[in-house]
């Protein structure tokens, strides 16, 4: 792998944006390490394009300074950033060839003999046959690539991707995900990636910013933030959390909750809300955590583990796994997905269940959050 | 009867064909009256085949001088109605300002209000400032009344641009004058073009605002409608088949190269 | 005019300072509108101010007009001159009817019909456009002379007789009547209706009649609940574009017509140029606006739409 070391971190301090009285960015720090893959991770309408537009310059900060590499670049306008974007609906000039498209970049800084680097980029993206098209008698998933390379051929210090994949159908997603994920380890660019998509984020980038109302809710590596999420908003967000709302009974090394008629318990680490006996506190279990097991079977369960009874309300069959519903006095609809491996032939809606599970997959939020911040509705599902 | 229902059923296209034929009649009509060798000073009645007009266009008093002062004061007025009419577009479009309301009444006015009306108005303006009625007075009308159909044509092409076209450009190490050169003009430049043509064909056809601002200064335009009095040269006839015949050739030959740059494209 | 000093800045962390967008960047629309809008702003607003203002002057040529709020001329004026606002609102009416009526049919011919054949069709539309339209106008004179082709069909067809007894013709003439001049009147601003129904009728998705046919709509039906509502913006700015330049035309009046057909142009071009009687022109011509306004607005508030033209 060949690292680039002409670049440096991205580091944003105090910075903010405003619309007369709406904060479409609330004050906010972040530093985005070299030659990282990072995104920026949120639903529309939370600031993350805005902040992106801002480390492009296409905003001007409200308040704060952005730099890069230790040097302010809050003031510089667009054209005089070392970074370059790939727009979402990727903005390709309709009057000029692809070719053209590409090389416009290097042209505006003088560059005389673009030739060999266009074909060559090219080549990269795999488009070497169409540098005289016109944007418009290409496909989506090329007109894409198109924007990738106008970009990279400049050899930007930070390349940002305003949601790239947004206009690309499912399938061809992923291909591109996987494409961009090789295209950045060859180059070594840092790579800023805005998204809606939580598996988007999470399959491509090495740290994820899960945005939420103008702030940054928490940021880290994929596999931390699934499973130590720290608000209600990121375990509903990133992937499907069952949220159980109990009170505290005792707390050690485990705390001890009362919650559905049962008691639950969670290693203390895992909670990042304070604890109080008899305070609230929200249990968080993942639904692939949980196992199911047929009322009839409930003394086979080992001792230890956390128990929920319930009764199925709906199941379906996904293939490598079922996902069901389950109604239990813990929470209205606990959702468990089981592994279609050896399938109990008993467990159909109406059948009285167990939920068992390990208690160190259980973390603990404050429960003076909403509940259902973060859960995907019919609206908002692309 | 399948005659009658052949009507019923292509009704709209006849429909269409006979209005298409109404509107060219007087074209054809003025092509066939430039051959003619009328007797007397009026040219409406067909007596014999001539070639008289085509061979001495300018063989009549004044008329070719008037013709050259319309496109003269056209070509003016589509510059000066073009450039401050693609501003204010681009304004209009791109920016938010106070007063918005306001500008767009002022630009939507002129094309609400007949002729006559700016005509007579503009001319007690230049009355009260003892202005020099002539090719001045005549240009400010043109590009006055040329200036609201600019907008119009051009805000519809900027409205459907994208503006993160211009961002792109700019992210690009383009800076406001290279954007504007290189990307702005070239993807603007349909709507600017048919603003232009627009201004162009108004200003050079005008004649009720150019007869009161005229003075004595005679355009194209007036002269015919002079001759409608004293008597109508066949040379009007053959000035006006050839104005018809230019138009038709340069759409041709320009639909001609688009079509040619679209198969190359591919 | 006192000077006040400028405040001190209130002490903010160097972070949290506020940015302003830069006065220079604020300014460019205003920039931007500047030449244009001071260019309507003389050359067409101002203009209108100083007829009102001479409108309720009162004077002579030779000791010079002043202003004497002589709003009798108004009333003088209108009463003088209704046949001419009647006739011509009457005709420019009908002329926009007849451009609806004819129009349409091309229009919607060149959006779906034409097919490979629609650039010709429009080249056809616009290219009449580059011939001097007094010329063009000057043709029908020809076309419909005394005993020419025009007048010995619609004679021998009768319809002359029918127009006759209505008053649009005169016993066996068409040129000279009003029907020459609202013929001339359609014909001028056809164009200008045809391109905004050919416009909002091509937006159309193809596809809506292939639905309303789907949902058990005939062609007729078809016509009557989708495409025609759907054409409304052009239906409405081609009326406008048709009517309110026929409504102040007194070229095809002169023309074609005789002096019992003369339109309120005439009338105000008279008066200003020929009889220099500036009050009387300028309150018929402030009269005129005033009525054209008011139909137009009064009309786009019925058929609500907002975008224009």
């Amino acid at each position: 792998m060949t690292q680039q070391q002409t670049g440096g971190d991205v580091r944003l301090t105090g910075i903010s944006k405003t619309y007369g009285s709406f904060e479409a960015v609330k004050p906010l720090d972040l530093t985005v390490p070299q030659g990282s893959f990072f995104a920026l991770l949120g639903a529309s309408g939370c600031g993350k394009t805005t902040t992106l537009r801002m480390i492009a310059g296409l905003e001007e900060a409200t308040t704060g300074t952005v730099s890069l590499g230790g040097q302010d670049i809050t003031g510089l306008p667009p054209y005089k950033r070392p970074v370059n974007t790939v727009f979402q609906s990727y903005a390709l000039f309709p009057h000029l060839d692809i070719s053209e498209n590409v090389a416009f970049g290097l042209r505006r800084r003088g560059i005389k003999s673009v030739k060999k680097q266009v074909a060559e980029m090219l080549e990269l993206v795999q488009l070497g046959d169409f540098a005289k098209r016109k944007p418009h008698q290409l496909s989506g998933g090329q007109q894409q690539r198109v924007a990738v390379a106008r970009a990279l051929i400049n050899h930007p210090q930070v390349l940002l991707l305003d949601e790239p994949l947004g206009a690309l159908d499912l399938k061809l997603r992923r291909q591109m995900q996987l494409e961009l994920k090789r295209i950045q380890t060859e180059v070594g660019i840092t790579f800023i990636h805005v998204t809606h998509d939580q598996e988007e984020a999470m399959t491509m980038a090495d740290t994820v910013a899960v945005m939420n109302g103008g702030r940054v809710e928490q940021l880290g590596a994929p596999a931390d933030l699934y499973e130590n999420p720290r608000t209600t908003f990121v375990a509903n967000f990133l992937g499907t959390s069952n949220l159980i709302e109990g009170e505290v009974v005792s707390a050690g090394t485990d705390i001890v909750v009362a919650a559905g008629g049962g008691k639950l318990r969670l290693p203390t680490d895992r909670c990042t809300a304070p604890t109080v006996n008899g305070g609230k506190l929200l249990l968080g279990v993942r639904p692939e955590k949980i196992s199911l097991a047929h009322a009839d079977d409930a003394d086979a369960i080992a001792d230890g583990r956390n128990r929920v009874t319930g009764r199925i309300v709906d199941s379906s069959f996904i293939g490598v796994s079922t996902q069901y519903v389950v109604e239990s006095p813990a929470g209205e609809a606990l959702q468990v997905y089981e592994q279609n491996i050896e399938r109990d032939a008993r467990l159909t809606p109406g059948a009285e269940v167990v939920l068992h599970w390990n208690p160190a997959h259980t973390f603990g939020l404050d429960a003076a959050q909403d509940i259902d911040a973060g859960v995907e509705t019919v609206e908002d599902a692309a | 009867m399948p005659v009658l229902r052949w009507i019923r059923r292509n009704l709209i296209v006849i429909a269409g064909l006979l209005t298409l034929a109404y509107m060219i009649l007087p074209n054809v009509v003025v092509m066939v009256f430039s051959f003619n060798k009328p007797n007397g000073r009026f040219n409406y009645a067909w007596q014999r085949f001539s070639l008289d007009a085509w061979k001495d266009p300018c063989g009549v008093a004044d008329m070719c001088g008037s013709l050259s002062l319309s496109l003269q004061i056209a070509v003016w007025a589509t510059v000066g109605a073009t450039v401050l009419g693609t501003m204010i577009s681009f304004a209009l479009v791109r920016y938010r300002f106070r007063a918005r309301g306001a500008i767009n009444s002022l630009i939507f006015l002129p094309m609400a209000m007949p002729e006559v009306v700016m005509a007579a108005s503009l001319l007690t303006l230049f009355l009260n400032m003892g202005a020099q009625l002539g090719f001045w007075t005549i240009l400010i009308a043109h590009i006055m009344f040329c200036l609201s159909f600019v907008v119009t044509a051009v805000k519809a092409r900027v409205m459907s641009m994208d503006p993160r076209l211009e961002e792109a450009a700019s992210d690009l190490y383009a800076g406001p004058v290279q954007t504007f050169l290189r990307v702005t003009l070239p993807i603007a430049a349909p709507g600017i073009a048919a603003g232009a043509l627009l201004a162009f064909a108004l200003s050079f056809d005008d004649f009720i605002i150019t007869n009161f601002n005229a003075g004595s200064t005679v355009t194209f335009p007036m002269f015919v409608w002079g001759s409608a009095q004293r008597g109508t040269p066949v040379q009007i006839n053959v000035i006006g088949t050839a104005m018809f015949i230019i138009a038709v050739m340069v759409v041709v030959v320009g639909q001609l190269i688009a079509n040619r740059r679209k198969n190359s494209a591919r | 005019m006192t000077v006040t000093k400028e405040a001190p800045p209130a002490p903010v962390t160097a972070e949290l300072k506020v940015r302003k967008p830069s006065t220079r960047k604020r300014l460019v629309p205003y920039w931007l509108l500047l030449p244009g809008i001071l260019w309507l702003l003389v050359f067409f607003a101002l203009p209108l101010v100083y007829q009102a203002s001479t409108s309720v002057q009162t004077g002579s040529l030779e000791k010079g007009f002043e202003v004497t709020w002589h709003f009798q001329t108004y009333w003088d004026a209108l009463t003088d001159y209704y046949p001419q606002f009647v006739r011509s609102l009457l005709y420019a009416g009908t002329a926009t009817l007849l451009c609806l009526l004819l129009g349409y049919p091309l229009a919607y011919l060149i959006a779906f019909k034409a097919g490979r054949w629609r650039n010709v069709v429009l080249v056809l539309v616009i290219a009449p456009f580059f011939t001097s339209f007094l010329i063009r106008t000057l043709a029908w004179k020809t076309i419909l002379a005394d005993g020419g082709a025009v007048v010995d069909v619609l004679n021998t067809l009768h319809v002359l007789d029918v127009t006759s007894w209505l008053g649009w013709t005169e016993s066996n003439r068409v040129l000279a009547t009003p029907m020459a001049v609202v013929c001339g009147l359609t014909y001028n601003f056809l164009p200008f209706m045809i391109l905004p129904l050919y416009t909002s009728l091509e937006r159309i998705d193809g596809r809506l009649h292939e639905a309303a046919g789907d949902l058990y709509a005939t062609p007729a039906t078809t016509f009557r609940k989708v495409t025609f509502p759907l054409s409304m913006p052009g239906v409405v700015s081609g009326t406008l574009l048709t009517f309110i330049p026929a409504s102040g035309d007194y070229v095809n009046a002169e023309l074609l017509g005789s002096t019992d057909t003369k339109m309120v142009g005439s009338v105000i071009q008279t008066q200003f140029l020929r009889v220099l009687d500036y009050p009387t022109a300028a309150a018929l011509s402030f009269i005129l606006m005033a009525v054209v306004l008011i139909m137009v607005t009064v009309y786009i508030r019925r058929s609500g739409t907002e975008d224009l033209v």
